[in-house]
């Protein structure tokens, strides 16, 4: 290859830099005032392609082109606003995270609504009136319009930069960013601000949505990858950091097309396609610069972000009525298998809602008492699922030994991930977590002749006498069943406590001799472990595992179980994972549309229970409880 | 030998000199002031002393032993307890169970998956409670507590490891004058009948003059005078600091 | 209140699990799941293609005096969501047997489950050669030519261009990487002397296409073989179009001419490429004309490929059902081997060997017409004549498939 070629990769890399700096510097701006980890960004931006589609095929010409670009930035910014305005407002209060389970939703509706919209055909727009040529750089030809985006990304860069440092609403944006309390003291209406900052975060997003309808076609799909690199480009960059932003974008950029420039390398003894190591070039490169700067290249860290929510309430141990009704359910649930003989689906979709009661639990377990976001947990199911797989298939496990495996490998894995994990806080920790799950998945999906690639390992079927559904049923429940006590206990134990008081006060934690990250990383690990059980379970299950069943979507499905049930609550995650799974089960029974009824479910449920279902429940027994002559 | 001896400690932030050249002693058993104007210096040399901040010169020996580089925990196992200028509790928790907390710690039990920690150390932690005057609030969650009763949750956590030294930042800070004097008296009881000795900052001189053994004065960082009530009292250099020349404290208090 | 929370989750699995429809007994019930919201743009019109065939035999009284009826699901776009709503389509809706997905890896997973549980599946879609090869078993057969035959369809076209430095692109899961897996090999056997120059391997539906077609231009290859299909193809094509990396290079593509990837192309459709697909408004064969006048009848728009593998499933289903002696998956496997059927393309037939159809496509060259991509030169290449012989198969079909 020659330096001319290398020189040229790099002018294509600029350009792809700037669709992602755009989207990341809205995202990021969001994120900083609002602290709302907007999971719909990525649907903002899609949106803004589709918009500029319509407007450059509908009006047509140059006007409808560069004049529809602008117009759907200022379409975008306005969904935006009603966005935050008509929905994200009125949640602002519950619990830390809460909002990203609004937004998911969203996510789910903004998809269906633009496939009823626009048809589920790819559209392809116009070229850019003006420069649809290409021009001679190199001796390569480069198409003008990405020599265009080159440019334009700076230019805003420089536009917001200066907004930002010179107007009165750019210093309250970054007053903000650094210290949201800050806000209420300046009196400054918080809603205003906030409705402000999200319509410009989303007029970034569509503006960037639009930029790229000249070079790629509309697609349904647009959204989640969209902000899968978002998000890694924010954090890479530094949360709240723009310039940062526009710092990253270029990394990733370069780094994906300096993959593909290498291309094949041989190496002698095997060859290496490098073009293949796009799919994870922007996790390593996230993984590596949270390793060494948690904060992101130009992030600052972040003041403690004491949650607008009340503390959750002090646990106790279960009433005598509590384990009453609790052994109720668990001899009902040992008797499902005879309710079942006339409707076997319930024993295959009881054992999915097993699975997930594991899953959900075993990642509540750090995310609520440990304080951890992991956008990750999908890496610990994977781990176990592709453990019990594999020891299956190439060592010739027995299945109950390949089950007994799965949260063992799990475990090896958490204890790594986790080492490195708890040295962060907050965003930056759920992200690293998110870099590590989708280095496990990039794994699974490259290393063919070990894992199976894309095809996962297939025909792992459980063996007699666990082949019939009911007799495999009882195991998951038994499984679900200590895994939840296990935890529970853990909890009620002084390491669980430890936990909490690591979460609730770092600093009074280690005042009091306990070593916060230390209690952390063997919480993080006995978490991954538990989740391992799961992904066994699932294997075997399903007969198979593939590199799907542990992306990201796995991990944000554990989120919304988690968030649905109530984060506050030791029962929610259980609670959540069962409403969940039943709810994907019933909606996605309807093919069309099945998505926008799920988001909009979420978006009632986010609305009526801003602490979950079982903190609602809770809250209500308590408020019922207090009444004079009320039920205690 | 003395229970902690703080020698020639400097720290700064960028171009400020947060702490500069101090060294003080504390004896055994004494209650020792560190009074100063805002600013001067005195959360971040108890922030050196307890680990929080790595010093920038100078070194700190507790029990003989120097902890300049020690993680704050390391050091609490020394039996150092202390309490935050802004108090810090586990707001997930009960009362009682804040001040298990630190009783399975110090027990070194912090590891246990097993044991409902609910049980453990219950009755000590009550004793710990009654003695701050809190044993009614034990089964309260914390964060529902005024601020006063915080601090006093604060005393009482750090009772629990049998502190030799007790580091108290501001541990009145937004009290009411009779709820001051009520939880320094409360200190000083608890600490002259268990032989502890205290090093805290306090703003009230009223309180500080009538109950402190000895006062060290810090202003910018640097520390100006150390002596008795009397001493400081007269002392010119204090005065200045704090009322600018020509006053004094008896003209100031009100 | 904890306990009331946990009451209340069991109530609604309870009641979301027992919920069973009435099974009625004068249809025959046909289960199908496929990836309709990852895929919108192929099932949408298979939907369609279903629909019309569905129609078709039931007006005529259905088979064997009962209707048909279509069961249809999301498979979520993953394997372990397939397996799971397959499970449901069988023990739940009581279906007779399942059909249909899409994507390479999920019909693997759904072909080893009906090998497993003893259900007979039709893979509509899946290309890959395992479902029919390597992973086969006894309950599974396939309508769509797979990638081995699409890539065999090509090779005349391949071998005559005399290019000796190949490049190929294709997106990196199952489908691609066996289509350049057997493009190789098969290319290699013609011509000893090929080098294949570079290999791209973006990542599905994410290809940064700029940057893809200037390291394959940079690789100065003679000529390319593309795997890429759907947005992917689109932004290679604009991007390569635009960079002048198709100038003079002879370009074998897999499934560009089918109308799902071409018209998003618009005018911009890549003239010369040599391409399999569906020239749907080219041929004029009777069988062709019927089903496209009732297609565009019924929904007033034009076929797809995808209509055609709907379609042809039903029909296939239709056919297979009236030559079983009953409905158990046994007596269906039965019916399929050597089944023939009718079919827009003309009769084909399951090969009893290794269970593929022998359906073929169209292999011919992209050419701009009203502004719109087609295909000309084009002719129908049936799927009996690239494939191997039943002895050949039988070596690569595991013990006891058959
Ligand atoms: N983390 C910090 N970063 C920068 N400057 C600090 C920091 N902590 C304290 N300072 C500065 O050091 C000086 C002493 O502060 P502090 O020890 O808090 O004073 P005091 O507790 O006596 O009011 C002040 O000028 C303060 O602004
Ligand atoms: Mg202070």
């Amino acid at each position: 290859m020659t330096l001319n070629a290398l020189l040229f990769q790099a002018l294509n890399g600029l350009s792809s830099a700037s669709g992602l700096f755009f989207i990341a510097a809205g995202l990021s701006l969001i994120f900083g005032v609002t602290r709302i980890v907007n999971i719909a960004h990525g649907s903002l931006y899609m949106l803004g392609t589709y918009i500029a589609y319509s407007l450059a095929t509908k009006i047509g010409g140059a006007f409808g082109f560069w004049g529809g670009i602008v117009l759907t930035a200022i379409i975008v910014g306005v969904i935006g606003a009603l966005i935050e305005i008509v929905l994200l407002r009125r949640i602002y209060r519950a619990p830390e995270l809460f909002q990203l389970l609004a937004t998911f939703a969203l996510v789910l509706v903004i998809n269906d609504a633009t496939l009823w919209l626009w048809g589920p055909e790819d559209l392809l727009g116009p070229r850019a009136p003006g420069l649809a040529g290409a021009v001679e750089i190199f001796g390569r030809r480069l198409p003008s319009y990405d020599l265009f985006l080159i440019f334009v990304a700076p230019a805003v860069l420089i536009v917001l930069h200066f907004a930002l440092a010179k107007t009165r609403f750019g210093r309250l944006i970054r007053a903000a960013t650094q210290d949201r309390e800050m806000v209420g003291a300046l009196g400054v209406n918080q809603a205003v601000l906030f409705t402000s900052v999200f319509a410009l975060g989303a007029l970034l997003a569509g503006l960037g949505g639009a930029l790229q309808v000249a070079r790629e076609p509309a697609n349904l799909a647009t959204d989640l990858i969209a902000i899968g690199d978002a998000f890694v480009v924010v954090v890479v960059g530094g949360m709240g950091s723009i310039t940062g932003a526009y710092l990253a974008a270029i990394i990733i950029a370069e780094v994906k097309a300096l993959c593909i420039a290498i291309g094949v390398v041989d190496l002698g003894f095997m060859s290496v396609n490098f073009s293949k190591f796009t799919l994870v070039a922007e996790f390593i490169v996230m993984a590596i610069v949270l390793v060494t700067r948690p904060y992101g290249l130009l992030g600052k860290p972040q003041g403690m972000v004491r949650s607008v929510a009340e503390p959750e309430d002090p646990i106790r141990p279960a009433t005598p009525m509590l384990k009453g009704l609790g052994a109720a359910v668990f001899i009902l649930l040992l008797a499902l298998p005879l309710l079942a003989q006339t409707s076997p689906y319930l024993m295959i979709l009881a054992i999915d809602v097993l699975i997930a009661v594991i899953f959900a639990t075993s990642l509540h377990f750090i995310m609520g008492p440990g304080g951890m976001h992991s956008f990750g947990h999908a890496a610990y199911f994977g781990l176990g699922a592709y453990g019990a797989a594999l020891l299956v298939q190439l060592a010739g496990f027995p299945m109950l030994a390949a089950l007994l495996a799965a949260p063992i490998i799990a475990l090896l894995g958490a204890l790594l991930f986790g080492w490195f994990a708890v040295r962060l806080s907050g965003v930056y920790l759920a992200m690293l977590t998110l870099a590590f799950a989708q280095i496990v998945w990039a794994l699974v999906f490259q290393w063919e002749s070990f894992t199976g690639g894309s095809n996962g390992v297939i025909g792992v079927w459980p063996s007699p006498p666990f082949d019939k559904s009911w007799v495999y049923y009882l195991l998951a429940l038994a499984l679900a069943v200590i895994s939840v006590l296990l935890l529970r206990r853990f909890l009620f134990a002084p390491f669980g406590y430890a936990m909490r008081a690591g979460r609730d006060s770092a600093l009074r934690a280690e005042a009091i001799g306990i070593d916060v990250k230390r209690i952390h990383w063997l919480g993080f690990a006995i978490a991954g472990c538990v989740c391992g059980i799961a992904g066994g379970l699932f294997a075997f299950a399903k007969g198979s595992i593939s590199p799907e069943a542990i992306s990201v979507g796995r991990s944000i499905d554990g989120l919304v179980m988690v968030l649905l049930g109530g984060i506050q609550t030791l029962v929610g995650p259980i609670v959540g994972a069962s409403v969940y799974a039943t709810l994907q089960d019933t909606v996605m029974r309807q093919t069309e549309y099945w998505r926008a009824l799920l988001g909009l479910i979420i978006l009632v449920l986010v609305l009526a229970f801003p602490q979950g279902i079982a903190g609602a429940l809770s809250s209500l027994a308590r408020k019922l409880g207090r009444k004079p002559g009320g039920a205690a | 030998m003395s229970v902690l001896s703080v020698q020639s400690l400097g720290k700064a932030f960028g171009g400020v000199r947060a702490v500069d050249n101090v060294s003080f002693e504390i004896g055994k058993g004494e209650f020792l002031a560190l009074i100063g104007p805002n600013g001067a210096g005195k959360s971040t040399t108890f922030n050196m002393i307890n680990g929080q901040l790595a010093p920038d010169a100078g070194d700190i020996l507790i029990g003989g032993k120097s902890t300049a580089r020690m993680k704050p925990r390391d050091i609490w196992r020394l039996g150092v307890g202390r309490t935050f200028q802004v108090a810090a509790t586990f707001g997930s928790m009960t009362v009682v169970e804040n001040v298990q907390m630190a009783l399975i710690s110090h027990a070194g039990r912090i590891l246990n998956l097993w044991r409902p920690a609910g049980s453990l150390y219950r009755g000590r932690a009550l004793e710990l409670l009654a003695q701050v005057g809190m044993a009614d609030a034990a089964d309260r969650p914390s964060r529902e507590l005024a601020y006063g009763d915080v601090k006093r949750i604060e005393l009482a956590i750090a009772l629990a490891n049998d502190p030799q030294l007790l580091l108290m930042d501001e541990p009145t800070a937004g009290m009411a004058p009779r709820e001051r004097n009520d939880l320094i008296k409360l200190v000083k009881d608890l600490v002259v009948e268990r032989g502890i000795s205290v090093l805290f900052t306090e703003h009230s001189m009223d309180v500080v003059f009538s109950y402190a053994d000895r006062i060290i004065v810090l202003a910018r960082g640097r520390l100006i005078a150390d002596g008795d009530a009397a001493a400081i009292r007269d002392n010119a250099k204090v005065q200045e600091v704090y009322f600018g020349t020509g006053k004094t404290f008896q003209e100031a208090s009100p | 209140m904890r306990a009331q929370a946990y009451l209340y989750s069991l109530a609604f699995v309870l009641a979301a699990g027992l919920s069973v429809p009435a099974a009625a007994q004068d249809t025959i019930k046909i289960g199908e799941l496929n990836s309709y919201k990852s895929q919108p743009a192929f099932l949408d019109p298979y939907k369609k293609g279903m629909e019309l065939a569905l129609d078709e035999i039931n007006s005529k009284g259905g088979v064997k005096g009962k209707k048909l009826e279509l069961i249809s699901r999301d498979d979520g776009g993953n394997p372990g969501e397939a397996v799971r709503v397959a499970e449901e389509l069988v023990t739940r809706e009581g279906v007779s047997m399942i059909a249909g997905t899409f994507l390479s890896h999920i019909g693997l997973a759904v072909t080893n489950f009906a090998g497993q549980k003893k259900v007979f599946f039709l893979a509509a879609e899946p290309l890959t050669d395992k479902i029919t090869w390597q992973n086969g078993n006894k309950y599974t057969f396939r309508l769509r030519a797979s990638t081995y035959m699409q890539t065999a369809m090509l090779m005349p076209a391949a071998i005559a261009a005399h290019a000796k430095r190949w490049a190929l692109v294709y997106p990196n899961f199952e489908y691609g990487q066996a289509a350049a897996e057997a493009f190789k090999t098969l290319l290699k056997k013609a011509q000893p002397d090929v080098e294949f120059v570079t290999e791209q391997a973006p990542p599905l539906g994410k290809v940064d296409a700029g940057a893809v077609a200037q390291a394959i231009d940079d690789a100065k290859p003679d000529a390319i073989f593309n795997v890429l299909f759907g947005g992917d193809l689109a932004k290679f094509v604009r991007e390569g179009n635009t960079r002048g990396v198709f100038k003079n290079r002879t370009v074998v593509s897999l499934l560009s001419g089918e109308p799902e990837y071409l018209d998003p192309l618009g005018a911009e459709a890549p003239v010369g490429w040599i391409v399999t697909g569906y020239p749907w408004d080219k041929i004029k064969t009777p069988e062709h004309v019927a089903f496209l006048t009732a297609y565009q009848k019924k929904f007033n728009d034009y076929p797809r490929l995808g209509s055609i593998v709907g379609y042809t499933t039903i029909k296939s289903i239709a056919a297979g059902l009236a030559k079983a002696k009953d409905l158990s998956a046994d007596s269906l496997v039965d019916a399929f081997k050597g089944l023939y059927v009718q079919s827009p393309f003309g009769p084909f037939q399951y090969r009893a060997s290794d269970h593929q159809a022998t359906m073929g496509a169209f292999v011919g060259k992209i050419a701009l017409e009203k502004g719109k991509g087609t295909m000309e030169d084009f002719k129908y290449v049936d799927g009996a004549s690239v494939l191997p012989s039943d002895a050949e198969v039988a070596k690569l079909r595991p013990a006891g498939a058959n």
